[in-house]
């Protein structure tokens, strides 16, 4: 009877109860955007990562997981990692942003493809001269690419997009390592080495054989380590994950405020069918269970609508940003983030709750 | 005589209205035997509203005593007077005050639910919903309901958890006298084959004459 007589109320005023969900679900889907985007962002990298085909990573001096900047490494020292007994390959890669999110790689192709298996081309073929560029699937869908044609927003250069890859290895382009290296002031030298052993079991001699000959101010990363750091507790020293909690509590506050408001009007409106339930011998614990089980009803609503609205999210971002944000969807944060709104409306329907509950009864009958 | 269901002594209420304190009943003895339905008149400010909110536990006295079945409900805390209201009084309102979202069976159900006596009312009760002609009606929401078939529907709500006192407060009052007087039979007729007891205030002589004694209040004094 207690859940008609809330569902009832609930759609008695559709529009109000719909705003209150909506409005519950924004923080909804911005938690889950945020945690979304910070996941599918690194997932996305680790994968690409994978897609090289190296055993170990070897970055220079200064640098960690996250961070990469200029190109430090004598590009010789690949040769003399080359020479190392239980090493099959050795190749040197330069790394530089073009924006914020987006980075071009010059690199070695043939040793590239030696590594890796190399692209697989959905349109054009590998590079034919120094100004030739590859995009991957993603970047020529956002920047409506195809092969043969010049791409001219990358480091202020016109390139001939030569080949279109299939995208999960390296970034989102690739250009010769030589006109890069040129090009950024960085001739003979590369950010990162990427190393295969002869064997999986090789790779921790291998390991040891580098620490020995590069000293320990190079940071050393097996493959598997490396993408096991790439979490969202590591980025920026730890910057995000604080960043995703101050979103998760203005979540709790913007749901907490909706609610308050919602559940506050929703008393006012129904002062005389609350002094009509005391008069039938409703009790104050009665009264305050309708009003928080309505603001459950809205919360766990507006958790499902944000989901949903998470859904849309990633298909614009998808559609409309391919090659510059991946956002995952994240299920295990749903429980979360359905447990931050009913946090926020059962606070928020505390107060109207319990003033309701406390309204003497002959004043709330003559209410008009 | 039997004993009395409902004894006031010396009642007296008194309201706070800013910093004057405003009497509302000023001694109020009155005797009501089980089984009667007793009519209450008096001008408006006479205190016959404030009897009806104290008898039925939405206010407390400020002094005097009030005993139902020989319960004093006079000190009842607020937790007290939810009890009573819960269990031995039923209202009916003069704007009938049904919950606008519900069905009038689910506006019966409620007060059952709330009494802790589950939502499906007894088989007896289908007699009185066919008594109060309002078998038919009982799925429809209060805006599809005539005002007599509200008011019905309110007595019905009102005595479904079998109190020991029904009160009306003008039931009449927003009817036209068609749907008065049925309203009134109605009332008749539950107190004749249940004998419930009903107290009702009204200002209208015609009403009034179907209860079995009329009361008149002045001043907060029942006048004599």
């Amino acid at each position: 009877m207690t859940a008609r007589l809330v569902l009832e109320n609930l759609k008695h005023k559709p529009m109000r109860s719909l705003l209150s969900m909506f409005l519950i679900a924004v923080p909804v889907t911005l938690i889950l955007c945020l945690v979304g985007l910070s996941q599918g962002m690194l997932a996305d990298s680790a994968r690409r990562a994978r897609g090289i085909g190296a055993d170990i990573m070897v970055r220079p001096p200064g640098t960690s997981v996250l961070t990469l900047s200029g190109a430090p490494i004598p590009e010789k020292l690949v040769d003399v990692i080359q020479q190392q007994p239980h090493v099959a390959l050795a190749i040197g890669m330069i790394v530089h942003p073009v924006t914020s999110v987006t980075f071009v790689n010059g690199i070695d192709l043939p040793r590239f493809n030696q590594m890796s298996g190399g692209f697989k081309y959905l349109e054009g073929g590998p590079f034919q001269g120094p100004d030739d560029l590859i995009v991957d699937e993603y970047y020529a869908r956002q920047h409506k690419l195809h092969a043969g044609e010049y791409a001219t927003d990358v480091l202020n250069r016109r390139w001939r997009v030569t080949g279109i890859a299939e995208g999960g290895k390296l970034a989102h382009l690739s250009v010769p390592m030589r006109t890069l290296q040129d090009l950024t002031g960085n001739t003979g030298k590369v950010s990162q080495i990427f190393v295969k052993a002869n064997r999986p079991a090789d790779i921790p001699v291998v390991m040891t054989e580098l620490k020995t000959l590069l000293g320990p101010a190079y940071n050393f990363y097996t493959m598997e380590e490396f993408t096991s750091l790439l979490t969202v507790e590591n980025v920026q020293g730890g910057a995000l994950s604080t960043f995703i909690d101050v979103m998760v509590g203005i979540g709790v506050v913007i749901g907490f405020a909706v609610v308050l408001l919602s559940m506050y009007m929703a008393v006012l409106q129904r002062t005389r069918e609350i002094g009509i339930l005391k008069a039938l011998g409703a009790s104050r614990w009665f009264i305050l269970k309708i009003i928080l089980a309505e603001a459950v009803v809205m919360g766990l609503g507006g958790t499902v609508v944000g989901i949903g609205l998470s859904f849309v999210a990633r298909w614009l971002i998808e559609s409309l940003y391919p090659a510059s944000l991946t956002q995952a969807i994240t299920p295990l944060w749903w429980p979360i983030v359905g447990g931050i709104s009913l946090a926020g409306v059962l606070l928020g329907a505390l107060y109207p709750g319990l003033s309701a509950a406390a309204q003497d009864p002959i004043e709330a009958l003559a209410y008009e | 005589m039997s004993e009395p269901l409902i004894e006031i002594r010396g009642l007296q209420k008194v309201y706070r209205v800013g910093k004057v304190d405003v009497p509302a009943l000023r001694g109020v003895d009155l005797d009501v035997p089980p089984g009667e339905f007793l009519a209450i008149v008096g001008p408006s400010g006479s205190g016959k509203s404030t009897l009806f909110h104290i008898i039925g536990g939405l206010t407390p006295a400020t002094g005097g005593s009030v005993r139902i079945g020989g319960q004093d409900i006079s000190s009842l805390s607020d937790a007290g007077r939810t009890e009573l209201r819960k269990n031995k009084v039923g209202f009916v309102f003069q704007k009938f005050n049904l919950l606008p979202n519900l069905t009038a069976a689910d506006n019966i159900a409620i007060a059952r639910h709330i009494a802790g006596r589950g939502q499906t009312v007894e088989p007896a009760f289908e007699e009185v919903l066919k008594l109060l002609g309002i078998a038919q009606r009982l799925n429809h929401k209060p805006a599809a309901l005539s005002g007599g078939e509200q008011q019905r529907v309110a007595i019905a709500r009102a005595i479904v958890n079998h109190p020991a006192i029904l009160l009306a407060d003008e039931p009449t009052g927003n009817l036209d006298s068609e749907n008065s007087a049925a309203v009134l039979d109605v009332m008749r007729d539950l107190n004749r084959r249940l004998r419930q007891t009903i107290l009702m205030i009204t200002h209208n002589p015609e009403a009034a004459a179907f209860a079995h004694r009329t009361v008149r209040m002045r001043d907060g004094r029942i006048a004599r």
